[in-house]
């Protein structure tokens, strides 16, 4: 990287310094999911049939559509950000619309998901579970905390994706000043890529 | 902005001023990284100062064998509570968020960081996570007493305020996090025209290691804490062995974050004394890329050792050997500075101000640290070693006599520039006889007590280590002593100091080429460096 | 501004990747759930980093960066990468 890059006041158009700023924040996400990656490795390792059990009870139709789902959301905020790129406002509008809406019915499914597990005593210190093995509470206690983390993420990001939505609507991003929008979609595609690795670890664990 | 007057007294305000905004509101809204640095100052100090005390107390207690004036209880809960303050809310905040946020931008020849809000909003979360560990003391069930390693399966039982003071380290790693990014990004895009990589003085070098470190390391802590308070709530297993959870497991997380955390409070001011020794040996640095590289070095192999925390945990054999061969190597890179930091003194032209008598102690109480630490890698020392008050007074010789001398140091150097007025030099240098007799009574009688075999975190004593624990008691008033002369000076001179000029110990990196306290905006012109940072020519060309 | 240099991918290649990455999502189910334990973790190991890759360099457009931002992920990857197998250290030896 040369030197002397920017002599402008450091509060704003660095659009570079952005990007890198956003990414770094990413490898903190990474990381933190990374931690619970860890746990769930080594005890698959020592629960290897235990995962394999508890995996054969979760629904691997709710979760291949919930992958369907980021994936095309992934899309759709790739989508709006060459919109915006090419001053196609009401294109990228809608893309970023279908975005927060394919976040939602995530987690309108994660709702049903969760709830039918809670109704049948799957969870953890709830009473089937506690009748199960220990590899078997780790594998639910593990889903439990990384679906829910990541809940919490698509969460945060459908609020965020909304307001970059009322933003875009204003044109505190167009072309030409749209940062924000690709960092925040930065956000969006990394609680994605989390999701790519959340299903085989645990829906196609059987 | 006024206008600038002919060859030197500049018309424009300093940052302490600003052009009249200095009420209170105007602070602690303020995005200018040097209001900010002088925020963290403040509020890390008053913590420090916080934790000294219990310190001073936990002292009072093994003065005597058998209960002093405390309970059991209470004494677990304080170096519990002395733990978590001084590594959270000083020694790993410390020097990055007060002389990092202040001279980083200086040093480099910028404006401001890359992310000013982000900067004020770090020391948001600071402030809210120190004061929910000061609400974990008092609220409900009482103040956590499960050592600052919170280790699982205690931590997950204890009816202690756990959750509480662990969601408060949470926020505060949270504020870790973005001086992280924040200074990786300030280094990578705002440097001044002409200062390559190569080119940029080793403070800021530092801090990008460090920065670097708190970014990829911190949230592994996060993520540990959080799992900590679902497990206390929701019971989830994974570090309760009566759930079929491995508590090592707890332990791995722990210190995957907290080993390489003891660099993140090691590399700054490691970056500081190696400004400091150059100007008062009026030479410059020896080694200048060695330093660099061994910086990069110490945050890269300083990531793969965590495990020597665990030898005696039941890990497995091979893991032991690994762990062992790399803490022994991470220690090379730290002994390429001091190397470097004795061969600049070489022939150099010796000024033993302040900042330097405490920049060479700081040298003498960190080889003393660092080695005390390489024998702790051994393997059958460690069996002998782990738990004792060896191991206490290993990591205050290194975190205090290294990280908090350092800070000293760097503070005796900087503060002329921060608020433009000069302490008393006779007092500092008399504080430093208390300060260095007082440190060494107390922590190298540690190091005695724990090869007889004093355990760590034991409330009462056996008689054989009582006179031990007497001369240490006494030692940490001495050490007292000297912190209150050092800091009644510094603030005394806030008051009453003389006025400083730019630059009163003949530096030659960019911070003494702007007027102290610096203008707001730092440089009327943003400089353009022509050559190495540490040229001790009579001619300097910026 | 700087935003104006920046490379604009087109629709079609995202719809492409896009593609891409439902067939391999089709491929690593199928596998996992018609095959052998040994064959669907040989699958689950391949095509996710793979899928994972596809959304970094295109939708992430880490294709498109510089050196710089490329060197980052990959400081950041390898770091967890390192983690989790000197963690085995320990866990396979006991």
């Amino acid at each position: 990287m040369s030197a002397g890059v920017a002599h402008t006041p450091a509060a704003h158009s660095d659009y570079q310094g952005a990007k890198i700023g956003m990414w770094l924040f990413l490898f903190t996400e990474i990381i933190l999911f990374g931690g619970l990656f860890i746990l769930y490795s080594a005890y698959r390792a020592k629960y290897p049939h235990e995962f394999h059990h508890g995996g054969a009870e979760l629904d691997y139709v709710i979760g291949v559509a919930n992958t369907a789902i980021l994936l095309t959301s992934s899309l759709s905020m790739a989508l709006s950000i060459t919109a915006v790129q090419r001053g196609e406002k009401r294109l990228a509008m809608i893309m970023l619309a279908l975005t927060v809406l394919l976040g939602a019915a995530f987690l309108m499914n994660k709702y049903f998901e969760w709830g039918a597990k809670i109704a049948h005593g799957i969870y953890p210190n709830g009473p089937e579970l506690m009748k199960r093995s220990a590899g078997e509470g780790l594998f639910f206690g593990l889903y439990f905390a990384m679906t829910g983390l990541h809940g919490l993420h698509v969460a945060g990001g459908v609020v965020l994706l909304s307001i970059m939505l009322v933003y875009l609507a204003k044109d505190r991003i167009r072309k030409g000043d749209h940062v924000k929008l690709e960092n925040a979609g930065l956000y969006w595609h990394l609680v994605d890529v989390i999701w790519i690795f959340l299903l085989p670890l645990f829906y196609l664990a059987a | 902005m006024s206008t600038i007057a002919a060859g030197g007294a500049h018309a424009e305000p300093s940052f302490l001023d600003a052009g009249g905004r200095t009420g209170l509101l105007s602070w602690i809204l303020s995005t200018d990284h040097k209001r900010i640095g002088i925020l963290y100052l403040v509020s890390i100090f008053t913590l420090f100062w916080v934790g000294v005390t219990i310190g001073v107390l936990m002292r009072l207690e093994q003065l005597t064998m058998g209960p002093t004036i405390m309970e059991p209880q209470t004494y677990n809960a304080m170096f519990t509570v002395h733990g978590v303050i001084m590594i959270f809310m000083f020694v790993i905040p410390g020097l990055p968020a007060v002389l990092g946020n202040f001279f980083l931008p200086i040093l480099i020849g910028a404006k401001d960081v890359a992310f000013p809000r982000l900067n004020l909003t770090s020391w948001y979360l600071f402030l809210a996570g120190a004061v929910l560990a000061v609400i974990s003391l008092f609220a409900g069930s009482g103040p956590p007493d499960t050592g600052w390693t919170f280790y699982a399966p205690y931590s997950l039982r204890t009816g202690t305020n756990v959750s509480l003071a662990v969601f408060a380290a949470f926020v505060l790693g949270f504020s870790s996090i973005l001086t992280g990014i924040n200074f990786v990004t300030t280094i990578h895009r705002l440097r001044a025209p002409g200062m390559t990589w190569l080119r940029m003085p080793l403070f800021p070098w530092s801090l990008y290691a460090t920065g670097w470190v708190q970014v990829l390391a911190t949230p592994i802590i996060s993520i540990t804490l959080l799992l900590v308070i679902l497990e206390r709530f929701f019971g989830i297993g994974v570090f309760d062995p009566a759930k079929g959870g491995d508590p090592l497991l707890y332990q791995h997380l722990f210190w995957i974050y907290s080993h390489p955390a003891v660099y993140i409070m090691i590399l700054p001011a490691m970056g500081a004394i190696s400004e400091i020794i150059p100007t008062f040996a009026h030479r410059t640095i020896f080694g200048y890329r060695a330093i660099v590289y061994s910086s990069i070095a110490i945050a890269a192999l300083g990531s793969l050792v965590w495990a020597h925390h665990m030898f005696t945990s039941g890990m497995g054999e091979l893991a032991n050997t690994i762990f062992s061969l790399l803490t022994f190597l991470v220690a090379i890179p730290s002994a390429i500075k001091v190397f470097n930091w004795v061969a600049t003194l070489y022939k150099g032209s010796i000024d033993l101000e302040p900042p330097m008598l405490y920049a060479l102690t700081f040298i003498f109480l960190f080889c003393i640290g660092g080695l005390t630490g390489v024998m702790q890698g051994a393997l059958a020392l460690n069996v002998h070693l782990h738990d004792t008050y060896f191991i206490v007074g290993h990591f205050h010789y290194v975190m205090f006599g290294g990280t908090g001398f350092g800070f000293f140091a760097a503070l005796l150097y900087w503060f002329p520039k921060m608020f433009g007025k000069m302490y008393n030099k006779k007092v500092a240098i008399a504080a430093w006889f208390p300060l260095f007799i007082g440190f060494n009574g107390l922590y190298f009688t540690m190091l005695v007590l724990g090869v007889m075999g004093m355990p760590r975190r034991y409330y009462d004593h056996l008689p054989q280590f009582h006179t031990g624990h007497v001369i240490a008691t006494v030692g940490s008033w001495f050490l007292t002593v000297g912190l209150l002369m050092l800091f009644s000076n510094f603030v005394m001179a806030l008051f009453k100091g003389r006025k400083a000029e730019a630059n009163p110990w003949g530096g030659v990196t960019l911070e003494w080429t702007v007027p102290s306290p610096p203008p707001t905006e730092n440089f009327e012109e943003i400089p353009t460096i022509a050559g190495p940072p540490y040229e001790f020519n009579p001619v300097v060309t910026r | 501004m700087q935003e104006e240099h920046a490379h604009v991918v087109p629709y079609a290649t995202f719809v492409k990747v896009w593609a891409c990455l439902l067939m391999l999502t089709f491929i690593l189910v199928v596998v996992s759930r018609m095959f052998h334990e040994a064959l669907s973790v040989w699958a689950m190991l391949t095509i996710t980093p793979l899928k994972a890759g596809l959304v970094f360099y295109y939708f992430m457009h880490l294709k498109y960066e510089g050196p710089l931002l490329k060197a980052m992920v990959f400081v950041a990857l390898a770091t967890l990468v390192v983690f989790i197998g000197m963690l085995f250290f320990d866990i396979s030896s006991r």
